[in-house]
């Protein structure tokens, strides 16, 4: 196995870092003054932003590299809460057993999806994906009542047989005996951090599943995919069987999924068929795209962003609008909240909405090009520096 | 046997809902070439029309009636919509009764207008960009569109009703020869399925017996010749981009009074749409309007019980189990012209 290179190194341990000082880098303001409402670093919302960082990260090997659009990942995330809840019912609340099984069945999940979806390309390997994914859903909620519970969700009750549950062992989701709700809060000066162990679980997976990706990224594997990007007919042309390669990649980028639909059950033990509607499936293609597809990062910047978003800015009403424009006349005032309300608390959807249509429009490769942007205006050292920005786009 | 005929009837209205939507979504991309996820979109303001032109006749100013009184002995106050005190009462009322109806003349310019700024300020942009940027964006603006008349008309669905002379049922096993009472069919479904048919034929006969739809054929086909004959072709695709928002909208103003209009109805259909188009051919006119029929009635065989004991849970997954036979087996769909979009 070749080493990294020096880049990489140090993008892995700068990535490493952020993850693990989250706790504390999203609790920027102090506790009980006017901006608190905007710290993230709560463990429920910094779970998600590891749970969908990962989901989006392996959805984009798949998009990113191959450009190959599923509308069909939410299946696969689906397929995993399922696994890891039932592990719950049958084992105990250990979520390793639960998570081996959530890789593996939505793995096999993906084979069999992409096996039959990859013989088309375009948009109707789109529906086709889009197709499989209803399917489940429907299903889920109707026929597979049994092995999903339907409309209440799948969860774990008293009667279940729980093999493994010793007498001491916790009795929510814990990993060898550290419970996931448990969290160290530390006050200092004001601020407040919550150091949760979920979160830390879940980053250090998230960091695993990073360090794969680069290795994904940077292999021939990964060389090949892009390659398929590119011109698939040309590959074709010269000899090269391209149908394993999408193959493997459709069944990585579903692991990916699948882990991190294992992980939203280990935050909070259900699994309910919602997670498997289109629209999840949307909502990960909206945070690849908003982050800059077929980058490193990317991805896992539009899933924070979107998650934060979602959490925060929802939470912006009327009243707190005011407060803020306090400042202004009265009538000004009132116009300026006017205006703005729409835009936030219920309606952050239409934000969203709104700043997806013009980063596509103006911004194709995302946050991360806009990134690469700034940096060119602005931190252009020499032209070694700038030749490989233009090499390694956007990292 | 009735039960038969009784699910081909059920079928069909949903089957004309899908085959107006996919017809729409058919011209955009055989024309422009764009793929339009906010087609469904346009399907639900289309509906949100005919709610708002309802919400209008309804408002009124309140009256004090003397021929009436209340419990008290009082002159009773009554609410007076305007329409009524405009045109009279009669009138009015009629006006009031048949909105939905009407609110297609409100739908066309609404839709002309929202089709001809989203093609100019937006979809323009986008005919040499790839397949799936067209879809992102347009996505994008389906969520736009949404939120803005969630913003307006609040999450819930919002009752509209049809004209009170097609609210009840018409019992078509009577008309032939069956017992009473079994295959009774509700009016307005049987009017979507006219309007349907009518709309659709507009639009074929348009395009086939009009000179403009013949350059617009002619374009479909080879876009670069047409322009080479100096025709301006764009400006003629931007026309056609509105005739298919109209589409959308109007089926979407009939269908108020069967699914309760709701922020999100669009997207739902918009789903099922694109796999009617994929079913009948990307690009296929004709290959869209059988689809769309024939899936709407596929869809409502496979929710008989007869059906769902011999293979429980049929009713769920049949339109995509079907797109998956087709796609895999007819990589050009069912009527799909041949070198468009067959990889």
């Amino acid at each position: 196995m070749t080493r990294l290179s020096r880049q990489d190194s140090l993008f892995l341990l700068l990535v490493v870092f952020l993850t693990l000082a989250t706790p504390i880098l999203l609790q920027p303001f102090p506790e009980g003054s006017s901006l608190a409402q905007f710290n993230a670093g709560y463990p429920d919302l910094m779970q998600r932003f590891a749970i969908y960082g990962i989901f989006a990260m392996g959805f984009n090997i798949l998009f990113g590299l191959t450009g190959y659009l599923s509308f069909g990942h939410a299946a696969f995330l689906g397929v995993g809460s399922y696994s890891v809840v039932w592990m719950y019912k049958l084992l105990g609340f250990n979520v390793v057993p639960g998570l081996i099984l959530a890789v593996i069945t939505s793995g096999i999940f993906a084979l069999l999806i992409g096996y039959i979806s990859l013989r088309r390309s375009g948009i109707y390997f789109s529906i086709l994906t889009l197709a499989f994914a209803q399917m489940s859903y429907n299903l889920a909620y109707s026929v597979f009542t049994p092995l999903t519970n339907g409309e209440t969700g799948l969860q774990v009750y008293g009667k279940d047989p729980q093999y493994l549950m010793g007498p001491n062992s916790p009795n929510s989701p814990h990993f060898f005996g550290l419970a996931m709700i448990d969290s160290v809060k530390l006050h200092l000066a004001g601020w407040e951090f919550t150091f949760n162990i979920g979160y830390y679980f879940t980053a250090v997976i998230a960091i695993i599943a990073f360090y794969i990706a680069l290795r994904i990224f940077r292999s021939p594997f990964g060389l090949m995919l892009r390659a398929i990007k590119t011109n698939r007919t040309r590959l074709d042309y010269s000899g090269v069987n391209t149908r394993p390669y999408m193959l493997t990649a459709f069944v990585i980028s579903g692991m990916y999924a699948g882990l991190a639909g294992g992980l939203l059950a280990a935050m909070d033990p259900l699994a309910g068929a919602e997670r498997m509607q289109w629209t999840a499936s949307g909502e990960v293609v909206l945070m690849t795209i908003l982050g800059g597809a077929g980058t490193l990062m990317g991805p896992i910047l539009g899933a924070g962003f979107i998650k934060y978003f979602e959490n925060i800015f929802s939470k912006i009403n009327e009243s707190v609008l005011h407060d803020w424009f306090g400042w202004l006349p009265h009538g000004v005032q009132d116009f300026v909240v006017a205006v703005i309300n729409p835009f936030v608390g219920e309606g952050w959807h239409l934000t969203l909405g709104l700043i997806f249509v013009l980063v596509v429009v103006f911004l194709p490769g995302g946050i991360m090009e806009g990134f690469q942007r700034i940096w060119k205006a602005f931190g252009r050292k020499s032209v070694d520096s700038s030749a490989q920005t233009e090499l390694n786009p956007a990292e | 046997m009735d039960a038969i005929i009784l699910q081909i009837l059920n079928g069909l209205d949903k089957g004309s809902a899908y085959a107006l939507i996919a017809l729409g979504l058919t011209l955009i991309f055989g024309t422009l070439g764009v793929v339009n996820f906010a087609h469904g979109a346009l399907f639900m303001i289309g509906a949100f029309c005919a709610v708002t032109l309802q919400k209008l006749m309804g408002l009124s100013f309140e009256q004090v009636d003397p021929t009436q009184k209340d419990f008290l002995g009082n002159p009773l106050k009554v609410q007076v919509p305007y329409v009524e005190s405009w045109f009279g009462h009669d009138i009015g009322a009629a006006i009031i009764d048949w909105s939905v109806p009407l609110a297609i003349l409100l739908a066309i310019p609404v839709m002309v207008a929202i089709g001809f700024a989203m093609e100019r300020g937006l979809i323009k942009h986008f005919y040499k960009r790839s397949h799936a940027e067209q879809i992102l964006v347009t996505f994008g603006l389906a969520i736009v569109m949404q939120e803005v008349i969630k913003y307006f008309f609040g999450a819930n669905p919002i009752q509209t009703g049809a004209p009170e002379a097609f609210t009840g049922s018409f019992d078509f096993g009577a008309l032939l020869g069956f017992s009473p009472d079994v295959i009774i069919y509700p009016y307005w479904r049987m009017v979507y399925f006219l309007f349907a048919v009518l709309v659709i034929g507009a639009v074929f006969v348009f395009l086939q017996f009009t000179t403009f739809g013949m350059v617009v054929r002619a374009g479909m086909v080879d876009r670069d010749t047409v322009s080479l004959l100096g025709i301006n072709i764009n400006r003629r695709f931007t026309i056609m981009f509105a005739i298919a928002a109209v589409v959308a909208g109007v089926a979407g103003v009939m269908y108020a009074p069967i699914l309760s209009p709701s922020f999100h109805m669009g997207m739902d259909f918009l789903v099922l749409s694109f796999v009617v188009v994929v079913v009948g051919g990307m690009g296929s006119l004709p290959g869209a309007v059988l689809a769309g029929f024939v899936l709407g009635i596929l869809q409502s065989f496979a929710s008989m019980n007869e059906v769902k004991a011999i293979i429980p849970g049929i009713d769920q997954i049949i339109i995509y189990l079907v797109a998956i036979v087709i796609l895999l087996t007819r990589p050009r769909g069912l009527l799909g012209r041949k070198g468009v979009m067959e990889d």
